[in-house]
């Protein structure tokens, strides 16, 4: 197969990844992009979630939100930003072309398994340990901030983790809208027919989103006290809007 | 001057070289075919993707099953899979499969597989023991036990993954337009392109359509074929 090889060319050579537009560059461009919408997510996001699950409302707004998201093509939301008059096309700062769309649709993307994980895990805070914090004389506040948030904390954090998954992957598709980050590579291969360049970046592009992940799993492992005593969670966990 | 405007007033037109409107009914009339073309694309991808899901996963379930060593690993693996950008799996298929609508289907029925394979495996788990000794003590073999008892009282779980997954992959579709077999997503690609406002949201608004059709369908077939959950709540 010599489209293999002309793969493997293309990744061997130094000349691709260095330089602006190459490899390193776009992959630069594209972490900062999926760190900065993953934050702006995490600060608009989490606080509300949290907040409403230790109210006990908004349930229908926290399981309705994933459907949505899942409904709505990442593709033609970015589609529908970049033509838009604003945010637009334009170059946004380090984010590139597209950048301030880019970032919106990210941290809209990233909303999702945010808010459901967020509701979930301190909904599932068992009455028993809510009634003894109660029976202690807490107030509502010391109850959500020593009881339910450190509780809550391992989902939370598998909701950050999906998140991040998401972002990342959308991050790559908006380069079908000439946006930033490695995608753009796969995209102008494609159009170009540059296969091996396409193949070559979208390589990149997967095992970045590997370590990502693994990543992410071992800081939740990091914050999941005791997890050799707690009761194993069943494991349908709510896996992500996929994009 | 004068002629101009009132020529451009006269067309009746919402798209032209000066109006760019977000919505425009004479699109969809002027654009009918390739509307419903692209629309009957995208739900043939959307199908074929779901169905190879659930045909993978149901074997791949079944072997986790029997073999709960390789349950983590079917599932990592799977994971793992669904990890990978849909726009980098599209490419990497490419070389096997060329740029053809099977590459589109493949890649998306391999996200439709995690979201199955966990549907498979929790809904056969939420089928309750005794119901499975009931069934073993009336001497049902092994197979008639999973396709008579076990299967049918996995359905709602079951459906509810094949809800996620079937949304998911209306959604996903519109990606395949990396290798020109996105349905709707090449609508919305080329109104990226000419910057052609009514087309993208066109495209964009069906797709939403499509998704929530399929949802519905799924739910009414879920009640048609599960009668008894319709009564147990009272």
């Amino acid at each position: 197969m010599k489209l293999f090889e002309l793969t493997w060319q293309y990744l061997t050579t130094a000349a691709s990844w260095t330089g602006e537009g190459g490899l390193l560059d776009r992959m630069g461009e594209q972490l900062l992009l999926t760190v900065t919408a993953l934050l702006v997510g995490m600060l608009v996001g989490l606080p509300l979630a949290l907040w409403l699950g230790h109210l006990g409302r908004g349930g229908f707004l926290a399981i309705n939100i994933s459907n949505i998201g899942r409904a709505i093509p990442t593709f033609a939301l970015l589609a529908v930003l970049v033509t838009a008059d604003w945010p637009g096309p334009a170059y946004f700062g380090p984010y590139g072309r597209a950048g301030l769309a880019t970032l919106i649709a990210l941290a809209l993307f990233a909303l999702p398994p945010l808010v459901t994980n967020a509701y979930t895990a301190v909904r599932e805070v068992s009455a028993d340990v809510l009634e003894a914090a109660d029976g202690m004389g807490m107030s509502g506040l010391q109850r959500f901030w020593r009881v339910e948030l450190p509780l809550a904390l391992p989902l939370v954090m598998s909701g950050v983790r999906l998140a991040l998954v998401q972002v990342w992957a959308t991050a790559t598709i908006a380069a079908l809208v000439a946006g930033p980050g490695i995608g753009a590579i796969i995209v102008s291969g494609f159009a170009r027919n540059r296969y091996s360049e396409g193949i070559g970046a979208a390589l990149v592009v997967a095992v970045v989103a590997l370590v990502l992940e693994v990543l992410a799993a071992l800081v939740q492992r990091a914050v999941t006290p005791g997890r050799a005593a707690a009761p194993r969670r069943k494991t349908r966990q709510p896996v992500g809007a996929g994009v | 001057m004068p002629v101009t405007l009132t020529a451009l007033a006269a067309e009746p037109s919402c798209y032209s070289a000066f109006v760019n409107e977000w919505w425009c009914a004479q699109y969809v009339e002027d654009r009918r075919d390739d509307i419903v073309a692209a629309t009957t694309e995208h739900l043939q991808i959307t199908v074929a993707a779901v169905l190879l899901g659930l045909v993978l996963a149901f074997p791949l379930a079944l072997v986790a099953r029997r073999f709960p060593r390789l349950e983590s690993l079917v599932l990592g693996v799977s994971t793992g899979l669904y990890t990978v950008p849909s726009l980098a799996l599209l490419p990497l298929l490419v070389p096997f499969t060329g740029l053809t609508a099977t590459t589109v289907v493949i890649g998306l029925g391999v996200y439709a597989l995690t979201v199955l394979v966990r549907g498979f495996l929790d809904g056969l788990r939420s089928v309750p023991d005794d119901v499975v000794e009931s069934a073993v003590g009336l001497g049902y073999g092994s197979t008639r036990l999973l396709l008579k008892v076990q299967l049918p009282l996995a359905l709602p779980v079951l459906v509810a993954s094949m809800r996620v997954a079937t949304v998911s992959t209306v959604a996903l579709t519109t990606v395949g337009t990396l290798v020109s077999y996105g349905g709707l997503g090449d609508l919305i690609s080329h109104g990226v392109q000419r910057n052609f406002r009514a087309e993208l949201v066109t495209a964009a608004v069906l797709c939403v359509v499509l998704a929530l059709i399929l949802d519905v369908i799924l739910v009414l077939v879920q009640r048609v074929l599960t009668p008894w959950t319709r009564t147990a709540g009272r």
